[in-house]
This record gives C-alpha cells, structure tokens and sequence, in this order.
C-alpha cells in the first residue's frame, strides 16, 4: 500500500497560499487599532477610528440599506434558485429546460459592468414603457441582485437535490400526497440546510456588491459598498481599516457557527443506526 | 388529509403534477428572461444608436412618424470603437491581465487544492472553510487591503527599507502588477474549489494500480491525476479568467494611468462621458469575446448540476 498523502510540495503551497490569503486581512485588522493615520507608523494603540466609525451617519444609513437589500435580494434568491435547481435536476425533458439553465450559469461568469449596464438600461425603457420604476433605488437594486444571487443558490441546491433519495418523495406521491404537500412535507427538511446555506451566500453576495448597484442605483439609495469605494478611492483611510476588522470578524464567527453545525450533521449522519 | 388515500383519479393527479412542473418552470423562467436576456437585447439595442443631450441619452431606434415606421440603425459606435487604438488597446490589455492571473491562480491554487484534496477527512472541511471564508468578506475591501502594503510609504516597502535591500521606495502600487496582484488575490478560492472537487471524486485506486505497475509519483500525476482533472481545471479557470477580463474595482484601486482595462474604460464612458451607446457597444464586443469561455463554462456547469448522484 503506498501512501497517498500529500507529498512535501503541495502541503507548503498549501500553507504558503493560506498565508498569502490571510496576511493582508491580518495588516487591516492590526493597522485599524493604529493611532496614527500613516500606514508606516505606528504610533500606539487606539480605539478611535471605531468611535468615528460609530458617529459616521451616513456610513450607519448606508449599512442600514444594504442589510435590508442583502436580506430581501437573499430571500427572494432562493425562492427562484430554488425552483430553477428543481428544474435542472429533475425535468430532464421540459421544453425551455435548456435556455433556462443558460441563463442560471451565465449569471455566475459574466462581468458585472455588463449585467449592470444590461439591467440599467432595461429600467429606463421599462420607465418609459410601463411608467414603472418612476426612481431607480432599493427596487432596482433588489431586482438585479436577486438575479444573479439565483444563480448562486441554483448551484448550491442543485447539489444537495442529487442527493435526494427520490424513493420517499414517491412513495409521498403514491399514498396521495399533492406535489405540493410532497415538497413541503418530504423535500424541503432534507434540503434545508443547502437552502441555508445559499441564502447565506446570497446575503453576502448581495452585501458586497459595487458595481451592479452603482449602475442600477438612484441618487436615493446609496449602499455600504458605494461610501466604502468612495473613501477609499481617495487613499487608505483608518476608518475603513476598522470596518473591514468588523466585517471579517462578522464573517468569521458565523463561518465558525456553520462548521460546528455542518460538524455535528456529519457526526450525526455517519452514526450507525 | 383532506381527500381519502387513493380517492383521486389517476388523471387528476398527472393533470396536477403537470400543473405543478408548469408553475416551477414558469416562474424563474418569466424572471431571468425579463431580468437577464431582455437587457442583453436592450445593450444591444442601444449600441445601434447615436448619443444625445436628452433623457435618457439616446437616439430611439424606431420611430413611428406620418404612417411610417422609420428604423434607425447606426452602426458608428462600432467603427469608432475599431478606428480608436485606445479601445483595441484596452481589450487586449484586459485579455493579458486576465490570462496571466488566471495562470498564477492556477499554478497556486492546483497544489493547494491537490493538498485539500489529499489531507485527511476531518481536516478537508477545515481547509476549504479557511479557502472560501475570505471570498465571504468584502470584495472591495480585500483590494483595498493591498493600497496599504504596495504604496509608496506601504507596508511592504517601508519592510524592505527597513532591511536595507533598497534605498527608495519601488513603485508597486498604481501598475499592472498591483492589477495581476489583485485578481489572483481576489479569485483565488474560486480557482481551488472546483479543481478540490474534481480531485476529491478521484478514484484512488486507479493511483493505487499505477504505482502496482511501477510508476513513480510525479509520472502517476502527469500521466493520470492531472488529464482527469481537466475539467475542474477548466472550470476554476474560466471562473477567474471571464469577470476578471471585465473587472473594473481591481484597475480602479490598484492600476495605474498606463492600465488599461475594459471594465474600468467602459465605466468611464458610462459615468463620466454619459455615452450610453458606446458604452453598449464595448458591452457587446466584450460579449462576443466571452462567448466561447462561458458557453464553455456553462458546459461544464450544466453537466455538474444535472447529474444525479
């Protein structure tokens, strides 16, 4: 039996990557406690750029909005990534299938300048059209996170629907359950956890976007990833240096949560019965 | 349960099931062909028109004057894009940067992914957790990171002034470097992922009977574990290559005068120059130019997600 680890070269690239990934966040989060504004020096520790962070209204405004339009675009996502993870795995012959599974992968690839420049232009003619949307904002931006935060959850559902074992859904079927009552009763608690996850990724998605937003957006909504570019397109600035401590922090004790969870599925899951 | 086991007619129910397969279909199916073809017609659409000072800024295709349809179709935007070196200078541009750091992405992210793939269960999850958990934090703000070290008076060189290798300040930030930088920083778990789940699915024993018949490591690698990889390979390479050839935060932040990049020009004609025609117009060659990776792409999505396991 030979051994199939690892060798040397890998695990070092491994490592070397890992550290590549973090070092740069680990510079952001130990220069936002720097009292001085240079890069270059360090002139003591402070907590002041967080203060300012606090009293910066229209920063707090802007993260108000995004979170709203992070948790609609999100919910919204999954719903239809939903479906369209339904589709793709299961109608193998439904007419359409194929230009609908076109246009739930390319969503993941394309540019952003172009589906926002894209769905930017739809907007207008619809408000000459239909009269609809009179002010591009939260809508809009709504819409066109929504879209490509699908394409996202329809790949993370479509792997967990593989799994499914279809047997329990029919015999659901053959004992008179609608197919409505079918899913909600056998396929939705086993796909649970896929649909939680994708929503997370959406959420986030959608949290990060600039560029879509900016194109779609009105002089009403501005989003946190707008202030963000706008501050930091002049240079670095301490502030942002804070903020990007508490969004890595954020990020990294939900991530925590969902590996413990993930864990003890697994644990659970591999247990002999 | 509201109707007696097996009450219903065996037609009703293949009628609702129908019903219902109908409704799932319909419903993304209404969604993305307004929210995502429709426009890509629209871009089109208005790449045919000329720019005016009026609201919205263009020229309306079809008009409808005196009993006659009057349809114009002005194909300007495209000559001036092909008479101007600075368009054909920024899509080429874009197309190096982007393929050089999807090769970087590449020659890191493979062995990475080969470790993962290789490393012991429990410690599997951990790994990709630690890959994908900077893709959740900001985007913007992960570019950002590097104007601190790369500057002048960055992090970095303020290092290596410290040491003594150099006695002025090397000019990082603000070059094409800093842009290669970047994308490969910022794409690079989208590289790994897809090649980790390639590998992972490897059947060791195919491994196991090449090193039975002699092989050694590094033969076993080229002759079986990379050609079967292909796909992943292909995959995480067109996941970098397609959105960094439109990039635009990644030139805007960490380029400089002398970087020229498609996403950031059609930016600037978008919202400095308010030319929407021509900026439709770069949306559509850049299309054009994609076509080929994300039908490709999209190959290799649809079969991974139709499958059943």
């Amino acid at each position: 039996m030979v051994n199939f680890k690892a060798p040397g070269f890998s695990r070092t690239m491994l490592m070397l990557g890992l550290l590549f990934l973090y070092l740069p966040m680990v510079v952001l989060i130990v220069y936002s406690f720097n009292a001085s504004r240079l890069v270059s020096v360090w002139a003591g520790f402070s907590t002041k750029w967080y203060s300012a962070l606090f009293n910066n209204e229209q920063l707090l405004a802007a993260v108000w909005m995004s979170l709203r339009i992070a948790f609609y675009s999100a919910s919204m996502a999954v719903c239809l990534g939903t479906l369209c993870a339904f589709v793709i795995t299961r109608f193998k012959k439904m007419r359409g299938r194929t230009l609908l599974s076109s246009m739930i992968t390319a969503p993941l690839v394309m540019p952003e300048v172009i589906t926002g420049l894209s769905l930017l232009l739809l907007f207008v003619q619809m408000a000459q059209l239909v009269g609809w949307p009179v002010d591009r904002g939260m809508a809009t931006i709504w819409i066109a996170h929504t879209t490509f935060c699908s394409a996202y959850v329809a790949v993370v559902v479509s792997a967990r629907l593989q799994e499914v074992d279809r047997s329990i859904e029919e015999a659901a079927m053959d004992l008179g359950c609608t197919p409505l009552k079918t899913f909600f009763v056998i396929t939705l608690p086993v796909i649970a956890p896929a649909l939680v996850s994708g929503w997370l990724l959406a959420f986030t998605l959608s949290l990060d976007d600039l560029v879509i937003a900016s194109f779609v957006s009105g002089p009403g909504a501005t989003t946190l990833p707008m202030v963000v570019f706008s501050s930091v397109r002049m240079g670095v600035s301490p502030e942002i240096n804070a903020l990007a401590t508490l969004i890595i922090a954020a990020v990294s004790v939900i991530a925590l949560i969902a590996w413990f969870w993930m864990r003890r599925a697994e644990k659970r899951r591999l247990r002999p019965r | 349960m509201t109707k007696k086991l097996f009450a219903t007619p065996l037609a009703e129910r293949v009628r609702a099931v129908v019903f219902h397969r109908r409704v799932v279909f319909g419903i993304p199916f209404a969604w993305l062909l307004l929210f995502f073809l429709l426009p890509f017609a629209l871009v089109l659409k208005i790449s045919l028109t000329s720019a005016v000072m009026a609201i919205p800024p263009y020229e309306p295709v079809f008009r409808w004057l005196d009993n006659t349809l009057s349809v114009v179709v002005n194909l300007g935007n495209y000559v001036f894009l092909a008479s101007d070196s600075l368009y054909m200078a920024a899509y080429w541009g874009s197309v190096k940067t982007a393929f050089l750091a999807t090769l970087f992405c590449l020659l890191i992210g493979y062995p990475m992914a080969y470790a993962i793939a290789r490393a012991p269960k429990r410690w599997q999850l951990v790994f990709l957790l630690l890959v994908m958990l900077p893709s959740w934090t900001s985007f913007l703000i992960r570019v950002y990171a590097w104007m601190g070290i790369l500057g002048n008076q960055g992090l970095l060189n303020s290092f290596l002034m410290w040491l003594g290798l150099i006695d002025e300040p090397l000019k990082l930030l603000n070059t094409n470097f800093a842009v290669i930088l970047g994308i490969v920083y910022a794409y690079l778990p989208f590289m790994v992922l897809p090649i980790y789940t390639n590998l992972v699915k490897l059947d060791v024993r195919l491994l196991e009977a090449a090193s039975d018949l002699g092989c050694r490591n590094l033969t076993t690698f080229w002759a079986i574990t990379l050609p079967l990889s292909k796909a992943g390979i292909l995959a995480g390479s067109m996941l970098v290559f397609i959105p960094a050839v439109g990039e635009f935060v990644i030139p805007e932040l960490l380029g400089g005068p002398d970087t020229l990049m498609i996403g950031k020009v059609l930016w600037e004609e978008f919202f400095n120059n308010r030319d929407w025609p021509v900026a439709s117009a770069l949306a559509i060659v850049m299309l054009a130019l994609l076509l080929v990776p994300i039908v490709l792409f999209h190959r290799f999505q649809a079969r991974e997600m139709e499958k059943n396991g």
